[in-house]
């Protein structure tokens, strides 16, 4: 089941540019919240500091606390065990190249030790049927390489393959920005269908889609969360001028 | 608030998927809330592995810092194994020309004007046929011609020294003796480069054998350079009405020839240390003649040569500090190779001025 | 008037001089390619007529008796490049991690890709009389351990290069991927970086192993050669090129056929990797990875 996460007083930079600044938001466990905003306005940043892969970069600092769950990932933990309780999705679809589909899906797990061949098997049949994946490659599981299919597809393998580690919270950069429509409608009942399991956090630069799918929406601009609130709030009735003239398309 | 909201639909918060699909939602969920699956619990298990991260790192480090090492050792014992001959004979060793072992008399300068020469005809030879290959393979050519070309100039390169040597002496030295030599005595013998009386083995065969060896090196850098010159340079000079040779010439070459240049000296750090082939057909006699029908020695065969006969240490010295020199040179010579060829590609002003 | 009249023969001079140029290209590139082709064919009559099972079963015969082969420097060979890419090929691909995954553009990185370049360029001669001054002086007698280790440290810089580059071809998502699934850095370099570049970082380690196969310089002073069979680590030991080399300057007949046939099989031995090689390579393997 999903997590809330808490996040305080958090800051993060590339460099010497400063690109989160004080960012304080409470994500409610099992609801889809998304975070629009002009593209570097630190969305992306945000929710790369949520699983510790901001870090991953070597001139990046951060500074502040979150809170998953009971854990404090900045404290208690390393980055390599908050990575494995939070799922991430990414812009591109990334499926391992020179693996098959199977092989894909039960990467995180037996990239990390794990070897019980019939634990695996049902666990990447349930993580590819969750995908909505299932159906339409159960027939060269171990045949077809990950990278031959479809970029739908192969962006619903991703989600298989970050759902295969049974995370608490997934993560998603703008995971349909890089697919046509019918692909991307496909990847929003996903979210819709796993919500009720995952605490999912999903950046866009698309506001239909952030108000098609998420409870609360988050507004960044500027390394700034402007506004957080209930979608439905942040679309009918924002608080904040630059809110307003961002969904208007009166920004910039 | 009165401002409109265009295409931005707002799902009630009860609002039932889009498109639900019937089979995703009949799936078996992970085991229910409280308890974690067995999966989590195992993750959770596994610890952060930050130990065998560093451990891995530093590995790596570790393995890149030997090539240093290894570099780094091969210089100081070449240096303390030569301390002899450097201390007694200083850099007198390199412009003597008596070698005598047995007397305890070493001086280095006819191995030296040996490679030097053989590398020097070599690259009389080579440079003009790689520039040629290199313009035909990448101006000219047909298209189905090229993977071919290029191939066979790179199995040139793969073919060891030995049998280049072995082909040397059983076929390009008889060839040279019966039908090239008598040409260039008669030709060019007033040059008294190439005069009578005839070994056979001697210079010109080694540096005709050494030249065929840095061909492929050569032309496919020269390659590389010359495909590296943009597009818009050759449209240019096409544009003002040239012909395909003046396109090459002012649109290619011109552009293209520090790289070239950084191509060249690549093969010639070659050409210098090159010892098996050039030792079988040199015709290993220490003098210093003009003549390139004689017989002469390199710096690389007189190693191979006597270091295993080398019975005492002055002898066994001098042959180390004649290695040292030829370490040291070609270290420059690539260096300075590298650092051309790397001007041009990396697409720094092809021209100084 | 005498303008055109000048234009003309300047056209003509210029039409000529292009066609000569292209002439000479052409002319040039037969003369590279002909020596190549005498060498097959060369190699081909001369060794095929002296090949036989014998040459692959049986050390030399003492001078004067007909028959022997090289099966003894087959093996010698096979020895030294086994030791050659035991030490050779992890130190090689280890370094190349470590230029394309931890020193990207570190100081560090420069000074070890530039003496991988310097170990590249060391003559082979002098790598032979280093490593008798490092290890067969010591030990005070040549050994086949002595001339795997020359072999091995030639092979380095090649593989470490090539690795550097494949690896640096692998798209930075992929590496993401992994780490966003929690795998550990160790785990996810050698699981999904090196895996999916592993085409192009084989080619490398056949290139290396195709190089240092047919070397002799390297194994003078140290492998040394040997007539008669012997696995010994600790003992001289025959080589391939080693006695094609010394067989080539005898003056016996017989032994010159040998050597002609130890070529031809060591040539065929290269030119199938290096096909290998371009094979995979132009296959373009990787291209599942961008």
């Amino acid at each position: 089941m999903g997590v809330g996460i808490q996040v305080t007083n958090l800051n993060a930079w590339y460099g010497t540019n400063h690109t989160l600044l004080d960012i304080n938001l409470h994500i409610p466990a099992n609801q889809a919240t998304a975070l629009i905003g002009p593209s570097g306005c630190g969305k992306s940043t945000f929710v790369r500091c949520l699983n510790r892969m901001h870090e991953t970069n070597p001139i990046a600092k951060v500074s502040g606390s979150v809170q998953i769950g009971e854990v404090d990932i900045y404290a208690d933990a390393s980055p390599v065990e908050i990575r494995r309780r939070i799922g991430m999705v990414f812009q591109r679809p990334n499926p391992f190249p020179t693996m098959s589909i199977y092989d894909n899906v039960a990467s995180g797990l037996r990239l990390n030790g794990f070897r019980n061949r019939r634990v695996l098997d049902e666990t990447v049949e349930r993580s590819l049927k969750h995908a909505a994946l299932w159906d339409e490659v159960k027939n060269d599981l171990k045949k077809k390489s990950g990278a031959s299919l479809s970029g739908g597809q192969q962006q619903r393998l991703c989600i298989a393959r970050a759902l295969a580690v049974d995370p608490e919270v997934l993560l998603m950069d703008e995971p349909a920005s890089a697919l046509d429509p019918v692909s991307t409608a496909k990847i929003e009942d996903l979210i819709f269908q796993l919500k009720s399991q995952y605490t999912i956090v999903i950046v866009t630069h698309n506001m239909q889609q952030a108000a098609r799918v998420a409870e609360r929406t988050g507004f960044f601009l500027n390394g700034k969360l402007v506004e957080f609130d209930s979608t439905h709030k942040i679309f009918t009735n924002p608080g904040d001028k630059r809110t307003e003239d961002y969904i208007t398309g009166r920004f910039g | 608030m009165n401002f409109k909201i265009q295409d931005v639909r707002v799902p009630a918060p009860s609002d039932a998927p889009l498109h639900a699909s019937p089979d995703a939602l009949s799936v078996a969920l992970p085991a229910g809330s409280g308890e974690p699956s067995a999966i989590r619990k195992f993750l959770l298990g596994r610890g952060s592995s930050a130990m065998a991260d560093k451990g891995f790192g530093w590995l790596m480090l570790l393995c890149a810092f030997s090539i240093f090492g290894i570099v780094a050792l091969i210089a100081t014992e070449l240096i303390l194994r030569s301390q002899m001959t450097i201390s007694k004979f200083g850099l007198k060793f390199f412009f003597d020309s008596a070698w005598d072992p047995v007397n305890g008399n070493f001086g280095a300068l006819p191995f030296v004007y040996g490679t030097l020469m053989s590398s020097l005809v070599a690259l009389v030879i080579a440079v003009p046929l790689a520039v040629g290959v290199s313009i035909f393979i990448t101006e000219m050519c047909p298209g189905f011609l090229r993977g071919p070309l290029s191939f066979l100039t790179e199995l040139l390169a793969a073919i060891p020294s030995v049998v280049y040597g072995l082909w040397a002496v059983f076929i390009l030295v008889p060839l040279l003796r019966e039908h090239v030599d008598p040409i260039l005595m008669r030709v060019l013998g007033w040059s008294g480069l190439f005069v009578a009386p005839d070994f056979g083995v001697h210079m010109l065969s080694a540096g005709v054998i050494l030249s065929i060896m840095i061909l492929p090196i050569i032309s496919s850098l020269t390659r590389e350079v010359m495909t590296s010159v943009p597009h818009s340079q050759r449209e240019a000079v096409l544009a003002l009405g040239a012909t395909r040779w003046e396109m090459i010439r002012m649109g290619v070459l011109r552009n293209a020839r520090i790289g070239i240049v950084g191509s060249i000296i690549l093969g010639l750090g070659r050409a210098l240390g090159e010892t098996i082939a050039v030792t079988m057909v040199i015709g290993n006699n220490p003098q210093i003649v003009k003549n390139l029908l004689a017989p002469g020695y390199s710096m690389a065969s007189v190693i191979a040569n006597e270091f295993s006969e080398a019975s005492d240490d002055m002898y066994r010295s001098a042959l180390i500090e004649i290695g040292l020199a030829l370490f040291i040179v070609t270290i420059i010579v690539n260096a300075l190779a590298r650092i051309l060829v790397w001007a041009v590609t990396r697409g720094a002003p092809a021209r100084v001025a | 008037m005498t303008q055109t009249k000048f234009s003309a023969a300047n056209r003509f001079r210029r039409t000529v001089v292009n066609h000569l140029a292209s002439g000479l290209a052409v002319l040039s590139t037969i003369l590279v390619v002909a020596p190549l082709i005498a060498i097959f064919i060369y190699l081909l009559y001369k060794g095929a007529s002296s090949l036989n099972l014998a040459f692959f079963t049986q050390a030399p015969k003492p001078v004067g008796e007909s028959g022997g082969g090289m099966a003894n420097a087959i093996l010698g060979s096979g020895i030294l490049l086994i030791i050659g890419s035991l030490l050779g090929v992890p130190i090689g691909i280890a370094a190349g991690i470590f230029l394309a995954e931890y020193g990207r553009g570190s100081k560090l990185a420069n000074i070890v890709r530039f003496t991988a370049d310097v170990l590249n360029g060391v003559p082979s001669i002098v790598m032979g009389i280093a490593i008798y001054s490092l290890i067969v002086l010591p030990q005070k007698h040549f050994s086949a351990l002595s001339g795997g280790i020359a072999l091995g440290i030639m092979m380095i810089p090649t593989i470490t290069r090539t690795t550097e580059e494949m690896l640096l071809m692998v798209p930075h998502a992929v590496r993401e991927a992994a780490l966003g699934l929690g795998v550990p850095t160790w785990r996810a370099v050698l699981s999904i970086t090196l895996r999916t570049a592993s085409p192009g970082v084989i080619t490398g380690c056949m290139l290396a192993f195709a190089r240092v196969a047919g070397e002799t310089a390297p194994l003078l002073f140290t492998a040394f050669g040997n007539n008669f069979w012997s696995a010994n680590l600790n003992e001289p030991i025959a080589a391939l090129p080693l006695q094609i080399y010394v067989y080539a300057l005898s003056p016996y007949d017989e032994w010159h056929r040998l050597a002609w046939a130890g070529s031809l099989v060591l040539i065929v031995l290269i030119v199938v990797s290096v096909s290998l090689v371009r094979y995979v390579t132009t296959r373009g393997v990787l291209k599942g990875a961008s």
